[in-house]
């Protein structure tokens, strides 16, 4: 699935990135301690989380993570996104908590990885 | 005020440590065991447990210590958070939910999301938080017990 | 299901001495972030497993808070020895994990766990 079909199927609101959803994810990733992150995430995951500030962007790039989806309904800190424009990393916003985000997710065929 | 003071059935003040990240919550561990002694409904104990462990976890994370007392009256709930250190620089903005000034240190332990000060308001029925920079914090909530089921027993102040 | 379903469905390790694995459970909610538990809000959560990376103490205050019924943690994370003390002292079984975060959830999901909150109400979609 490509960000752009998830963000359709799941009804989530994109802050940025519009053009850059067509690529195909390669797995999912939840957390919010960004040792975590960069430590066990993949090139090419969605990422779940909560944390809105800028470092997220810096953690998204540095790992070419597919996009961010914050869950919960959080949204994104001003900063957080002029940096995530100016690095071309999509932002979404979902109203659902991780747990279910997830869940659905799984079940849609996108696996963790690991 | 002294008035209330007559009626103020319940008094106890917890120290907190600045940077006791690894206590983080047994305070309002202790007033939520508190409450429930004292039979209050779960609702009730629980709203206070969360204000309590977010005015808590301030402390530690951004002060170099403080001080939680919690008042039981007939009417009400209150707690005063007092605290010693760098103070808040903008009230306004630290309510926003999700500003956080937390550090990477901070973040890493689980805390910073920034919700703290909004899950205050959230849960409580009147607050106020007042900063003097560079000296310090004051907060104080209250919870109402109107409507709710008041049968409080007595208990004993202090230890 | 059971505390012990879980265990096996997440190939688990129960770090708690004598907990009880016939405890039922069936909600979850995943934080990784002590106010992110704390948003568990007006829930009370003897039926609900937290799914967590926070090793240290406060996080059992804070399932405390809302005598949440269970806590694993995922990516294999070891809580800290004052974690576990304190988890023993409050009777809450803890599970350790080696799949990720949003594996664990995928799959407790995927056998019926229902999340514990459902969506934020006037959120975006």
């Amino acid at each position: 699935m490509t960000l752009a079909e998830i963000a359709n199927e799941f009804g989530l609101r994109i802050r940025t990135g519009e053009d850059r959803l067509r690529e195909e994810v390669t797995g999912g990733y939840a957390g919010d301690l960004l040792s975590d992150v960069i430590a066990h995430s993949r090139k090419g995951n969605v990422w779940l989380t909560i944390q809105t500030h800028p470092n997220i962007v810096a953690v998204a790039s540095m790992k070419e993570l597919a996009g961010i989806i914050l869950t919960g309904g959080r949204e994104p800190d001003p900063e957080t996104l002029r940096k995530a424009e100016e690095e071309s990393i999509p932002l979404l916003v979902s109203s659902l908590f991780a747990f279910e985000l997830a869940g659905r997710l799984y079940q849609r065929g996108i696996s963790g990885t690991g | 005020m002294a008035q209330a003071e007559e009626n103020m059935r319940f008094h106890e003040i917890f120290h907190i440590e600045g940077g006791d990240f690894t206590n983080a919550g047994a305070i309002s561990s202790r007033v939520k065991k508190i409450l429930k002694e004292a039979g209050f409904p779960g609702q009730i104990i629980l709203r206070t447990s969360i204000a309590t462990f977010e005015a808590e976890m301030n402390v530690i994370c951004y002060a170099n210590q403080g001080s939680l007392s919690l008042f039981i009256a007939p009417n009400f709930l209150k707690v005063v958070v007092e605290d010693e250190g760098t103070g808040i620089s903008d009230v306004n903005l630290a309510m926003k939910e999700g500003y956080s000034t937390a550090d990477d240190r901070v973040r890493e332990l689980g805390f910073g999301a920034g919700m703290g000060l909004s899950n205050i308001r959230r849960n409580t029925d009147e607050m106020v938080l007042t900063s003097r920079l560079g000296r310090g914090t004051h907060l104080e909530f209250v919870i109402s017990l109107e409507g709710a089921d008041r049968s409080v027993p007595l208990l004993s102040s202090g230890g | 299901m059971k505390l012990r379903e879980i265990r096996d469905i997440l190939t688990a390790e129960v770090i708690t001495a004598d907990a009880n694995l016939e405890k039922e459970i069936k909600y979850g909610f995943a934080a990784d972030l002590i106010s992110d538990v704390l948003a568990l809000g007006r829930v009370t959560g003897v039926q609900t497993l937290l799914i967590t990376g926070i090793i240290h103490p406060q996080v059992i205050h804070a399932s405390n808070i809302f005598d949440l019924g269970a806590i694993i943690f995922v990516r294999g994370k070891r809580p800290v020895e004052a974690t576990l003390q304190l988890a023993i002292e409050n009777q809450i079984p803890l599970l350790v994990t080696p799949y990720i975060m949003y594996e664990t959830c995928g799959r407790l999901y995927q056998h019926g766990i229902k999340p514990s909150i459902a969506r934020v109400k006037n959120g975006p979609g």
